[in-house]
Order: C-alpha cells, then sequence, then structure tokens
C-alpha cells in the first residue's frame, strides 16, 4: 500500500526512514481520492456531469466548436468565481459583482463608442473604476467593520444605479475591432497547419510540459526535505493523464477556430491566482483569517489590510469579467451582468470552499464553474426547457453544499 | 447488595478504526457523587454520551441498567424523560434569553390555550435559583452572568427536568476558587436531597474533597475504582490509575538562574471596552532571563487583560503605560509590533483565540511567523514543513503527521501546537495564559518541562494561572493581582516569605472591593 519516493533519488540517507505513519495514506491513488474526498469530489463530478452529456447529445458537447463555446461563453463567469473565491475564504461575500460587470463595461461603452476614444483607454478605464469600486468596499468592510453582505448588498443597488446613469437607461454598441477580440478573437494561423492550428496545438503542448517540469521541481523538492511523495509510476500516470486532457482540449480547439483570446487570459489569471492564494504570505493569510479570525488577529495578521485588498482584488476582477463580457456582447447594456454574482458564488461553492470560510482553492472554483457551465451547456444542447435548467442547477448547487456538510460531520465525529 | 442507580455493564463502542470503549464497567449507587477520571481522550465523555443516548441504543455493545431495569435509550429526549441529564462542558444556553426563559427552554410552563405562562415560569424558575443559591432575578439575561452563575442555571435547569442522575462534564474547568467551592458545595446538598451525581474533573483535589468513589478511566478500558470515602485515596494514586506509572512529582525540577532584566512594564493602565472602568490599574512588574515568573489572580482580577493589552493593544482602551525589552522602551501598538519586539502570548483559550481548528499543524505553527519562511512575500511550503516536523519532534506532539488537522487532536497536544507557533516566532519574553487548562495529567508536565527547557535556554517566560499549587510548583516569583492592581510580589521557595497557597490568596484578594 505504502509506497515511498525510490532510495536512489533520496539524497538524504542517513536520516532514519521516515515512519510508515507519515506516509500513511499519502501514496497510493485510492488513500489520495479518499483522503481528500472533499476537494476530489468535485473532480469526480466533473467527470462524471461530462461523461453523461457526451452521452446524452452523442457527443455533440465534446465536439470541437462546443467546447470552444463553453469558454467563450462563461469565462467572465470564471473570472469572477476567481475573486469570489478569495473572498469568500476569508469568510466574506461579494453580491455587488454583477452590477459592477455592468457599471465597468457601461463606462467603457461610454469612453470607446459614444467619445471616440481608442479601445485601450475603455479597457483602463473600466480597469479603474473597477479598482476603485473595490476599494469603496474594501474600505466599508475593512476598516469599518460592516459585513461584507450588506456593504455589497448596497454596492449591487449603487453600482447597478451609477450603470443606468452613466449608459443614461439605453444600451449602446458596438464596441467594433480588436475590442471585441477579448472575448472573440482567435490566435490561429500564426504557425499553419493543415486543416487544424498548429500554434493551439503548440501552446497546448507548451502548457504540459510546463506542468510536467513544475510537477517535477516539486517532487524534488520535496524529496529533499524527506517528504512523503506519490510512487514514480504515479506521479508519470498523473502527468500523462494531465497532458492527455490538456492535448485532446488543444486538438479540439485546434480543429475549431484556434486558441481563443479569452481562454490565455483566463489561463493566466488561475495560474496567478492558485499561486497567490498557495503559495504567497497574503494567501495564507487570506485563509488564516477565514479559518479563525481571532487567532489570525492574534497571530500578527493586517486582518484588516488583508481584507481590503481582498476587495480591490474582487473589484479588478469584476472589471476584468466587465471588459470581457462588454466585448463578447459587442457593447454596453443597462441590465448587463445581472445575477452573474450567483453564478460566481455557485461555482465556488460547487468548487468545495466552505460556507463558513477557511476552505477552498482557485481550481476547485474553476472546476466548480465549468461543471455548471458544462451542465447547462449539455442542457441547452438537448433542448431542455430554461425552466428545468434553472431547477437543475439550484439542486446541483444545493447537493454540493450538501456534500460538504456531511463531510465535515464525518471528519468531526472521529471521537 | 449494594444499591445502584445506574448499572453500565461491559460497554464498548466503537467509531471507524478506534475503539472508543472496551468493555467498560460503572457501577453508581444510588445517592453517591461518583467522580470519573482519565486522560484526555481516555473515554469519559464518549461513555457518558452512550449513556445520555447522544448515541443511542444499538450503537453499542453492552448493556445499561437503570434503576433496576434496563434501559435503552435511543436520545437525550429518553435519557431525560428518566432522569438523567447532562451538563457538558460547553454551556448550552442562549445568552440573549433569560434565565428563566432558558430554563424552561423546549420545557415551557404552559398555561389556558397552550400559551406560555410567564408569571409561572418565572415564579418557579425563582424557586430553583433559591435551590442552587444563585441570587439572581430569572428575567436577568443568561448573557450578563459569569461562567459560575451560567453554570447554577444548568443545575437549576437540570432540577426543573426532576433530576435524579445528574452528569456533570468537568464543571469546575472554568470557574475560579470561589465558584468552585460555591457548585461543590451545591453537589453535596444535591446529594442530601438524594440526588446522584456522577461527576467528570481533571482536579484531583476536588475529587478527593467531595465525590464518595472515583472510577479511572484509562484507554477505554475501566481501570479501578476507588473508594474516597474512606479517605485512603490520595491524589498520588488517583493519578497512578490514570497514567498507569507513579509520576514522582507533578512538576519537575529545575535549577534557576536568572539573569539580566528583559521585560519590564511601568504604570500599565487600561480601560474596559465597554465599560468606564479601568480593567488594569497602574501595573508594573518585570521578568528576568532564565526565569518563569507567575501571575495569580482570581477571576476577573485582569490578568488576561494585561497581557493581551500588552500584546499589541488586543483588548481594551486607553491604554496607557510603558514597556521596556532589555531596558529598551518599545511601542506595541499592533500584534505585529508586539512579536517583532520579542512578545508572544499564548492564549487562555486556544480554540477561541489560539487555533485554526479546520487547518492542519503545518499551518499553524507557521501562522505568527509567515515572514521568516517567506521571501519577497512568497512562502516556502518545503521549509515551512520541515519546520513544523521538527517542533512536532520536539515537542512530542502526537499525530501521525504535521499534515493532521489540529481540531482532532487533544487538548493537550493542541497546546503543543500553540507553544510551537510562539516559539517559532523566536520571543524573548513567552506569556503563557492558563498553559495547561483543560489538558490532562501527563501532558501537564510535559507543558511543565517545555516551559523549563525554554527558561534554560535563555527565555523569560509569564504564567497565568488560577491553580496556586501550579504556579508555586514551576515559578520564581509570583505578582499577585486584584481588581487590576499588582498587591504583591513574592518570592518562591521554602526559605523565609516564600509564597504559599495562603499567604497568595490573602494577596489575590487585597483591596477587591475599593475598585469596582
Amino acid at each position: 500500500m505504502t509506497r515511498t519516493a525510490p532510495p536512489e533519488a533520496d539524497p538524504t540517507p542517513k536520516e532514519p526512514a521516515p515512519t510508515a505513519a507519515l506516509h500513511a495514506g499519502t501514496s497510493d491513488l485510492r488513500a489520495l481520492v479518499t483522503r481528500n474526498l472533499r476537494t476530489s469530489g468535485i473532480y469526480v463530478a466533473f467527470v462524471a456531469i461530462v461523461a453523461l452529456f457526451a452521452f446524452l447529445t452523442d457527443g455533440v458537447s465534446l465536439s470541437p466548436g462546443n467546447i470552444t463555446n463553453i469558454v467563450l461563453q462563461y469565462s467572465y463567469i470564471l473570472v469572477l468565481a476567481i475573486g469570489m473565491v478569495l473572498v469568500i475564504i476569508a469568510g466574506h461575500i461579494d453580491l455587488s459583482v454583477g452590477s459592477v460587470v455592468a457599471l465597468t463595461g457601461a463606462v467603457s461603452a461610454v469612453l470607446v463608442i459614444q467619445r471616440d476614444y481608442p479601445w485601450w483607454v475603455g479597457m483602463l478605464a473600466a480597469l479603474a473604476v473597477g479598482l476603485a469600486v473595490g476599494a469603496w468596499q474594501g474600505f466599508w468592510v475593512a476598516y469599518v467593520g460592516i459585513p461584507a453582505f450588506i456593504v455589497t448588498l448596497a454596492g449591487m443597488l449603487v453600482f447597478r444605479g451609477l450603470t443606468l446613469q452613466v449608459l443614461d437607461n439605453i444600451s449602446l454598441s458596438p464596441f467594433g475591432e480588436p475590442y471585441t477580440d477579448v472575448a472573440s478573437g482567435f490566435l490561429n494561423g500564426l504557425l499553419g497547419g493543415n486543416g487544424y492550428d498548429a500554434f493551439t496545438l503548440l501552446i497546448g503542448a507548451v502548457a504540459v510540459a510546463g506542468y510536467a517540469v513544475s510537477g517535477f521541481r516539486t517532487r524534488l523538492a520535496r524529496i529533499r526535505y524527506a517528504q512523503p511523495v506519490e510512487s514514480f509510476p504515479l506521479f508519470v500516470a498523473r502527468v500523462v493523464a494531465v497532458g492527455a486532457v490538456v492535448m485532446y482540449f488543444a486538438w479540439q480547439l485546434a480543429h475549431a477556430r484556434g486558441l481563443p483570446i479569452v481562454l490565455i487570459i483566463l489561463g493566466v489569471l488561475i495560474i496567478t491566482y492558485a499561486v497567490i492564494s498557495n503559495r504567497t504570505v497574503f494567501g495564507r493569510q487570506i485563509y488564516a483569517i477565514g479559518g479563525n479570525l481571532a487567532a489570525a488577529q492574534l497571530s500578527g495578521v493586517k486582518v484588516k489590510v488583508v481584507n481590503f485588498w481582498i476587495f480591490v482584488n474582487m473589484g479588478f476582477l469584476a472589471a476584468v469579467a466587465g471588459i470581457i463580457y462588454s466585448s463578447r456582447s459587442n457593447g454596453a447594456q443597462p441590465s448587463a451582468g445581472n445575477m452573474f454574482e450567483l453564478d460566481a458564488i455557485a461555482a465556488v461553492f460547487i468548487g468545495g470552499a466552505a460556507v463558513t470560510g477557511g476552505v477552498g482553492t482557485v481550481v476547485g472554483a474553476m472546476v466548480g464553474g465549468l461543471l455548471v457551465a458544462v451542465m447547462s451547456n449539455g442542457m441547452q444542447l438537448m433542448g431542455v426547457e430554461q425552466q428545468v435548467q434553472s431547477i437543475v442547477k439550484g439542486l446541483v448547487l444545493l447537493l454540493a453544499v450538501a456534500f460538504d456538510v456531511y463531510n465535515k460531520r464525518r471528519a468531526g465525529t472521529s471521537r | 447488595m449494594d444499591d445502584n442507580i445506574l448499572e453500565m455493564r461491559s460497554i464498548t463502542k466503537t467509531f471507524p478504526g478506534v475503539k472508543a470503549l472496551e468493555n467498560v464497567t460503572l457501577a453508581v449507587r444510588r445517592g453517591e457523587i461518583h467522580a470519573i477520571c482519565g486522560e484526555n481522550g481516555a473515554g469519559k465523555s464518549t461513555l457518558m454520551k452512550v449513556l445520555s443516548g447522544v448515541y443511542p441504543a444499538g450503537s453499542y455493545d453492552g448493556e445499561i441498567v437503570y434503576d433496576g431495569r434496563p434501559a435503552s435509550f435511543g436520545g437525550i429526549r429518553d435519557s431525560e424523560h428518566v432522569g438523567i441529564v447532562i451538563i457538558h462542558q460547553e454551556l448550552a444556553l442562549v445568552p440573549y434569553l433569560s434565565i428563566a426563559e432558558n430554563i424552561y427552554l423546549g420545557n415551557e410552563r404552559r398555561g389556558r390555550a397552550g400559551l406560555i405562562d410567564w408569571n409561572l415560569a418565572n415564579a418557579e424558575a425563582g424557586k430553583l435559583l433559591d435551590s442552587v443559591g444563585l441570587d439572581e432575578s430569572p428575567v436577568t439575561p443568561v448573557g450578563q452572568l459569569g461562567v459560575g452563575k451560567q453554570q447554577l442555571v444548568e443545575i437549576a435547569k437540570a432540577l426543573s427536568k426532576d433530576v435524579r442522575l445528574l452528569i456533570l462534564d468537568e464543571p469546575t474547568a472554568a470557574l475560579n476558587d470561589s465558584d468552585s467551592a460555591h457548585l461543590l458545595e451545591l453537589l453535596r446538598r444535591l446529594k442530601e436531597r438524594g440526588i446522584t451525581s456522577i461527576m467528570i474533573s481533571h482536579k484531583l483535589n476536588e475529587i478527593t474533597e467531595v465525590s464518595d468513589r472515583v472510577t479511572v478511566i484509562r484507554d477505554g478500558r475501566t481501570v479501578e475504582t476507588l473508594d474516597t470515602k474512606a479517605g485512603e485515596v490520595t491524589q498520588a494514586r488517583i493519578i497512578r490509575g490514570m497514567v498507569g506509572r507513579d509520576l514522582e512529582s507533578f512538576y519537575p525540577d529545575r535549577t534557576s538562574s536568572p539573569g539580566a532584566e528583559v521585560l519590564r512594564v511601568e504604570d500599565w493602565t487600561v480601560r474596559h471596552p465597554t465599560q468606564d472602568r479601568l480593567v488594569v490599574d497602574h501595573a508594573a512588574f518585570s521578568v528576568r532571563a532564565g526565569e518563569v515568573v507567575g501571575i495569580a489572580g482570581l477571576m476577573g482580577a485582569g490578568r488576561t487583560e494585561l497581557a493581551m493589552s500588552m500584546f499589541g493593544r488586543s483588548y481594551g482602551r486607553d491604554i496607557s503605560g510603558r514597556i521596556f525589552m532589555h531596558g529598551k522602551e518599545i511601542k506595541a501598538r499592533s500584534v505585529a509590533e508586539a512579536i517583532d519586539n520579542g512578545l508572544a502570548y499564548a492564549t487562555e483559550d486556544r480554540k477561541k483565540y489560539g487555533l485554526n481548528l479546520i487547518e492542519d499543524i503545518r499551518r499553524n505553527v507557521s501562522a505568527a511567523a509567515l515572514a521568516k519562511l517567506s521571501r519577497n512575500g512568497w512562502v516556502n511550503g518545503n521549509e515551512e514543513i520541515k519546520v513544523a516536523e521538527d517542533s512536532r519532534r520536539s515537542m512530542n506532539i502526537k499525530a501521525p503527521s504535521v499534515m493532521s488537522v489540529v481540531g482532532k487532536l487533544s487538548g493537550g497536544n493542541q497546546q503543543k501546537v500553540v507553544l510551537s507557533k510562539w516559539l517559532f516566532t523566536d520571543p524573548d519574553v513567552l506569556i503563557l495564559d492558563e498553559p495547561t487548562r483543560g489538558i490532562d495529567v501527563g501532558a501537564k508536565y510535559e507543558i511543565y518541562t517545555i516551559i523549563n527547557r525554554l527558561v534554560a535556554a535563555g527565555k523569560a517566560v509569564v504564567v497565568i494561572s488560577s491553580e496556586l499549587p501550579e504556579l508555586l510548583g514551576i515559578c520564581d516569583r509570583i505578582y499577585t493581582l486584584s481588581a487590576g492592581r499588582i498587591t504583591g510580589e513574592m518570592a518562591v521557595g521554602s526559605g523565609a516569605g516564600g509564597a504559599t497557597q495562603e499567604s497568595l490568596m490573602e494577596l489575590m484578594t487585597k483591596e477587591r472591593e475599593s475598585v469596582g
């Protein structure tokens, strides 16, 4: 059952072999799955949902064109979910992001469409508005101590009102290129290819190589520190499995329209924030605050500062989502972004975050968001009615959190 | 033949992977006070949960005979129905409701038309309060009462249910000496009224004082039942049963050799955060390197408030006074600043203020000094594990790995994690607030040993404790605190003028009435 690093790879042979207890349940696949049921459950569910809809739609849901569509359609929700997961880990909530998406898109549209500024001025203005909104809400939450629920509920109303004000209650369009390339553009044909896009495949290959190299380096570092690692065959299997999925995905994209620009943006954001949440002091303090606010405070964490920046960051990402959404819809509407906050929050909780804070991951939230995306998309392909889709989505959210609660209770009754 | 109100025969309770109880036998005589003691994790609480139906019949093996008849409880309601009431360590009272509302919660006094008759409820609650010796109006919100009085409300609540077998889980753990004495006296009076009590306790002096018999549990098994009434059972005898060996002494030996003064506090004054009164009143004290200094005071004397206000102004307002480290005045306006200046404060309530219970040992150990593990804001996760692993070994934290979630550890091991966290900040002065509260004898000894190791390495340690024998056992000097004022300073030692429990108590109660 228990496998350790190959002895020849262990540079500290003089150390007594780490005890069996240290290694228990860390190396083989089954143990890995059961140990992290809470976090791995979502992946299992995701694979199951993908397989289910591939079956129900006779493979249409996995067709090149449809995969591209899913990415394009749900990218802004995923961007919001990245910010939202940090907010929720810290024990807050943000109900205003839908309105902020609308406001930032509106400001951008007014500048670019009405006043004829270049496309990048609109985007920078949107980001500036997003940061300002975040600073405003962060101030009330962190320094005045108003619960985020209230602050962002107020923000939801205020920023929706400001959107109407800015747009003078009318829709603006069109942005035109290159603004719309953010959400609808593709990088293709850069390296040619016969019936497929070689550049997309190259990027896919680079991503897989990067994953393998960083995984291997992490593994070496862990061995150097005499920590348990998965067995080498299992490590290879994991890299191969991930590589296969990524390359399949790239292959499908390459046969459709190439690499969507928004996917690159999304990829960069996911990697950046996954690293921030996991590997930086700031990220770790977010978990500490959500896990036990008082203990974090008494451990020297500057809780107010951290909370403030969490909301500034949320505002920034809401602006990014606003740019993507306005780019995709090629204009700004007073009602843009309605209910986006709920989709983002749902993605985070389906992705394994705890309602009480302190638990959650960026990658989990992404999978949670994609799960909803694949499900909605699959039901659309099958022609399921709107009302049924809504009911199913609601039940999935409920079940996901119920699973989380059940897991926690099971873990809590060990004695 | 003995007249037993309760017999639990060969109770075995298994959780996935763990045998929590194995063939445990417990016989309680009618009208006695029966103590149960054992180390943390020995299975005491599990046994009581089996008895009260929290773990329903069928989820365990064995037999419960109550009042001569086999009993099988499906839930707490069933056991309460026959007069078994359990009072948990964490009191289950609603702070915003009045005393009477709490007493009759779920058991409301109804009048006509099924509506609650508050006059009747308040009147009856008043009588119950008289019988437990609590001089408060039944309409007072429970949140305004101290822990000691809340405990009495719980007992009154139990009496309202016609309790015949009262189970108290560590009833005095959070109480000061006078409240404890009052509670134990109440148990004796209940006994005269024919109410049988089972008391789980870590405080051996209470057990020998108040109980008739004591059952010792170790590792999920009954070790023995001793007759404490006969007066032959000493605390050392009980400890031998609990740990399976003799502890030569409660407190490890230490040769003290204090060095230069490290910390000096002058004129420290703190106002209550919401009320207009001084909680700490011009306090002054000092600690030297390699010295353990105790702070003794009754509950409410301002011990925790003194420490927390020093530690980055974590308590109170209008804080004034001066703190010197190594002779130089420091500012500690935030916790981060206090840590940077070499102060560390391990809280009295580790679950609430000390630990992130949902995280693992590793992340708790690093929580207060992440900066030491990071460069430009990037945390070195491998180094972090190494640090945690070192702590786990040197502190003897009993857990399978540093990835174990802290919330699942026993109290003693949790306390070691808290200590590890603060040691990793490399402080010059460690303030330990009730470092052994709620942990078992064996772990206490280990904590004392750790303290000794720290002072041997030249650290200065301040220990705040409610247990005077503990302070006398481990400290070099003891300050007494009363109503926010330092009322005395005594050296510990067998020579003339050395502190004793009596002399400390005298100073701790001095001038209590003059400030308020």
